[in-house]
């Protein structure tokens, strides 16, 4: 069934349009890879379906689980399974990890209608996802991401995608600015949330992640559009040949 | 419930009038005639029964005010203050003694209600006694001393402090009840000809607490007041005094709200603190007069001077303050360091929104050999406000060894709002050591939608941010009074964004 499709989006930022005309469909329990050159709009995308705000949808359409992703406040878009790891995390100074987990996660359960996550649940849960991810406890009591290094940054990225268990989970390039050994524990972190209800998009500039996080489908972007999709082996005839190729075909 | 958590459902509750103690109680209530006079301070005077020796302390105060003018260095900006169309005393009518809450007038109660004060509490402010065996001893102590408009109404745990040798009352009766100890200090940190408001409150004011914890005392409890302002336009003008006897040490705390209305409301407080020889005193306030409705009409002027000495030796004094009310605040907890190796302490967070003007800050004044300053202040504007942090940090000649650090940090919520940072930093011997350190910075919106994308609405995104923007200083508050604070800078900051 498919999970998100994006008809034909034409994105404007200041009076600049960005994206023209993308298509993509993304099944449930998928994994999809974007590729493509610096400023090909694989940001923007992700930023348009997670609601940031900015940005003019002129034309096209989102749809997740059937419903129209636009009409949604980027917040209820969380609440329903959106998630994004953020290229660049932000730092959020005086507010703990673990504070800022828990008011996250009660407030995605109450948009559903969930009755909050007792305290010794969500320690023991959060316990178990950090160990996994080679997190250390005393860093989920410093301030979010405050003087965190590159790769704990994502890997609180991915702790937020497990704790969270949404249903769609965008990674861009989540595997900048990280050694290989973070890299690893990074992607064995995200293919542990593999699930066959659950979809990913790798955004990456390198099919080394690809190595690890292995997609079904491979798309390549340029200049606002996918040009081109293929199997996994399309990572790897970029690798050799470069976007060059594809530039004309945008 | 953590307090993030509790401030986030507690934004959600408000319902369109934002400002929820924003209600009047109507109960009758005494007034002196408008205006002001030697008539009308003898006639404050007389309601009390004070001695003589007040009265002329009161009159002296007026004359000398006569003479002064108002303060205009301040970036605040307000209509002239019309001094004699404001009524200057109003108390209710008074209460008998009181055996159950089902004697004391509803309104009251529900004024209470409307404030989030359990009925349990209500009924220790009220003076009702607790039946023997209901006393809950685990509950945690606070001494609570009403000021129920101009007149304190109830004083509580009065026994157990008078156990401990702690004197806690309201002024009016310490001024009866213990005047040698009134007269040796009241007006020995403010003086009477200090500034123009300091000067009217001492001519004219009507109430306040008044603390004496004798040497090598640790006060076994936590005091607090809850002020409030009631009667259409009536000045309020508190006055309170706090002694540290040596080696002794007391907490109090200070919180306010006032009802909602359309005229400007003067308010005029004066807090003394002394402190001797190795003596410590903790003041904490959270302040929520009424700013003003959404076009910037009405709301408090709150002009207040507030000062600690630390008279002695080793002496301690900290001020930590929330404050999110008020029209214009104007206001500077200061702390005199005259005894040596003495420390002060100012943590402050202020909050502008609306057309709210805040003018607030310190001075820490270093006369004793090695004494030591901290300031850490965090100024938040949002809306069309302006925020002024003025702070002064001076070194006498003989303050050898003085040390200050000050970070201040001001935060904009968008970009109609103003921050201003405005030190005067004087060292008049080489030996002090001064830190000062300042930034401003916008509340990013990278920040705010990384939250949003985690589920946080843009309201409780930026509650969030500021809550840990706040932080240091919020930890400085007791518990209960960080719980409040942090409901507090999220029911002010509403409306801010979007
Ligand atoms: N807020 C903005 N204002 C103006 N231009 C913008 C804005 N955001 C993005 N752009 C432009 O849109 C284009 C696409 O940017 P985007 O960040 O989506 O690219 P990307 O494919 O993610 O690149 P990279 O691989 O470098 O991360 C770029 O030309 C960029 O300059
Ligand atoms: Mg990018």
């Amino acid at each position: 069934m498919a999970l998100l499709e994006v008809k034909d989006l034409k994105v404007r930022v200041e009076e600049r349009e960005i994206l023209h005309g993308l298509t993509l469909t993304v099944n449930e329990g998928e994994i999809h890879a974007i590729m493509g050159p610096n400023g090909s709009g694989k940001s923007t995308l992700s930023h348009v379906i997670a609601g940031k705000p900015g940005y003019e949808v002129t034309d096209g359409q989102i749809l997740f689980k059937g419903e129209d992703l636009l009409e949604m406040a980027p917040e209820e878009r969380a609440a329903k399974g959106v998630f994004l790891a953020f290229q660049y995390p932000v730092e959020i100074p005086g507010v703990t990890t673990m504070n800022f987990l828990r008011t996250a996660l009660n407030a995605q359960r109450k948009a559903r209608g969930e009755t909050e996550l007792m305290v010794p649940d969500f320690l023991k849960k959060v316990r178990e996802v950090s160990k996994s991810l080679n997190i250390p406890q005393d860093m989920l009591k410093r301030g979010v991401n405050v003087g965190f290094s590159g790769g704990e940054k994502k890997r609180n990225e991915v702790l937020q995608m497990a704790l969270f268990e949404p249903s769609l989970c965008i990674l861009d390039e989540m595997d900048s600015g990280l050694d290989i050994d973070a890299l690893r524990i990074a992607a064995d972190g995200v293919n542990a949330l593999h699930s066959p209800k659950r979809a990913m998009v790798v955004i990456t500039h390198y099919q080394r992640l690809l190595n690890y996080i292995v997609p079904d489908i491979v798309h390549v972007m340029s200049k606002g559009r996918v040009v081109k999709s293929g199997g996994k082996e399309l990572a790897l005839e970029l690798e050799a040949s470069g976007y060059a190729q594809f530039e004309d075909a945008a | 419930m953590p307090a993030v958590q509790e401030t986030v459902e507690r934004v959600k509750r408000i319902d369109v009038d934002q400002y929820r103690y924003g209600f009047e109680t109507l109960i009758e209530s005494e007034k002196a005639p408008r205006g002001l006079s030697e008539e009308t301070v003898k006639f404050i005077s007389e309601k009390k029964n004070e001695p003589a020796w007040m009265l002329q302390w009161r009159l002296e105060a007026y004359r000398r005010w006569l003479t002064m003018t108002e303060p205009t260095w301040a970036r605040v900006d307000y209509p002239k203050i019309d001094f004699q169309d404001l009524y200057y005393y109003a108390a209710p009518k008074p209460k008998k003694t009181i055996n159950s809450l089902d004697e004391i007038d509803p309104e009251i109660l529900k004024t209470y209600e409307k404030l989030g004060i359990p009925l349990r509490e209500v009924a220790m402010l009220e003076g009702v006694e607790p039946k023997p065996g209901e006393e809950d001893p685990n509950r945690r102590k606070i001494a609570v001393d009403a000021v129920f408009d101009s007149v304190s109404v109830a004083t509580t745990f009065k026994a157990e402090l008078m156990k401990a040798g702690v004197i806690f009352m309201p002024i009016s009766e310490a001024i009866r009840e213990h005047p040698e100890l009134v007269q040796k200090y009241l007006g020995s940190v403010v003086p009477t000809s200090d500034n123009f408001y300091a000067t009217l409150n001492s001519a004219v004011f009507s109430d306040g607490s008044f603390v004496y914890v004798p040497p090598g005392v640790r006060c076994p409890m936590e005091l607090s007041t809850y002020f409030r302002i009631n009667e259409r336009n009536t000045g309020q003008f508190e006055r309170t005094l706090i002694i540290a006897d040596k080696g002794s040490y007391v907490s109090y705390l200070e919180g306010c709200t006032a009802p909602q209305r359309d005229e400007n409301q003067l308010h005029a407080a004066v807090v003394e603190l002394v402190a001797h020889d190795d003596a410590e005193i903790k003041y904490s306030t959270v302040q929520n007069w009424y700013p003003g409705n959404s076009e910037g009409k009405g709301g408090i002027y709150n002009f207040v001077t507030k000062r600690g000495d630390c008279r002695g030796d080793r002496s301690k004094i900290s001020w930590t303050q929330v404050e999110t009310g008020s029209a214009i605040t104007w206001k500077y907890p200061s702390c005199i360091l005259r005894g040596d190796n003495s420390s002060g302490e100012f943590y402050s967070i202020a909050i502008s929104n609306g057309y709210q003007q805040v003018d607030s800050g310190t001075k820490m004044i270093h006369l004793g050999k090695n004494t030591s300053s901290r300031i850490i202040s965090k100024g938040i504007a949002a809306g069309k406000s302006q925020n002024t942090y003025r702070g002064l940090v001076t070194a006498h000649r003989k303050a050898t060894g003085a040390r200050n650090f000050t970070a201040c940090d001001s935060l904009l919520i968008g970009d109609k709002c103003g921050a201003h940072t405005v030190p005067y930093i004087e060292a008049k011997n080489s030996s002090a050591t001064f830190e000062h350190e300042a930034t401003t910075s916008k509340i990013s919106e990278d920040v705010l939608f990384y939250c949003i994308q985690r589920g946080l609405s843009q309201e409780e995104a930026v509650g969030l941010v500021v809550n840990g923007f706040v932080k240091d200083v919020l930890q400085q508050l007791p518990m209960e009074f960080a719980v409040e604070a942090q409901k507090l800078i999220s029911i002010s900051l509403e409306g801010s964004v979007g």
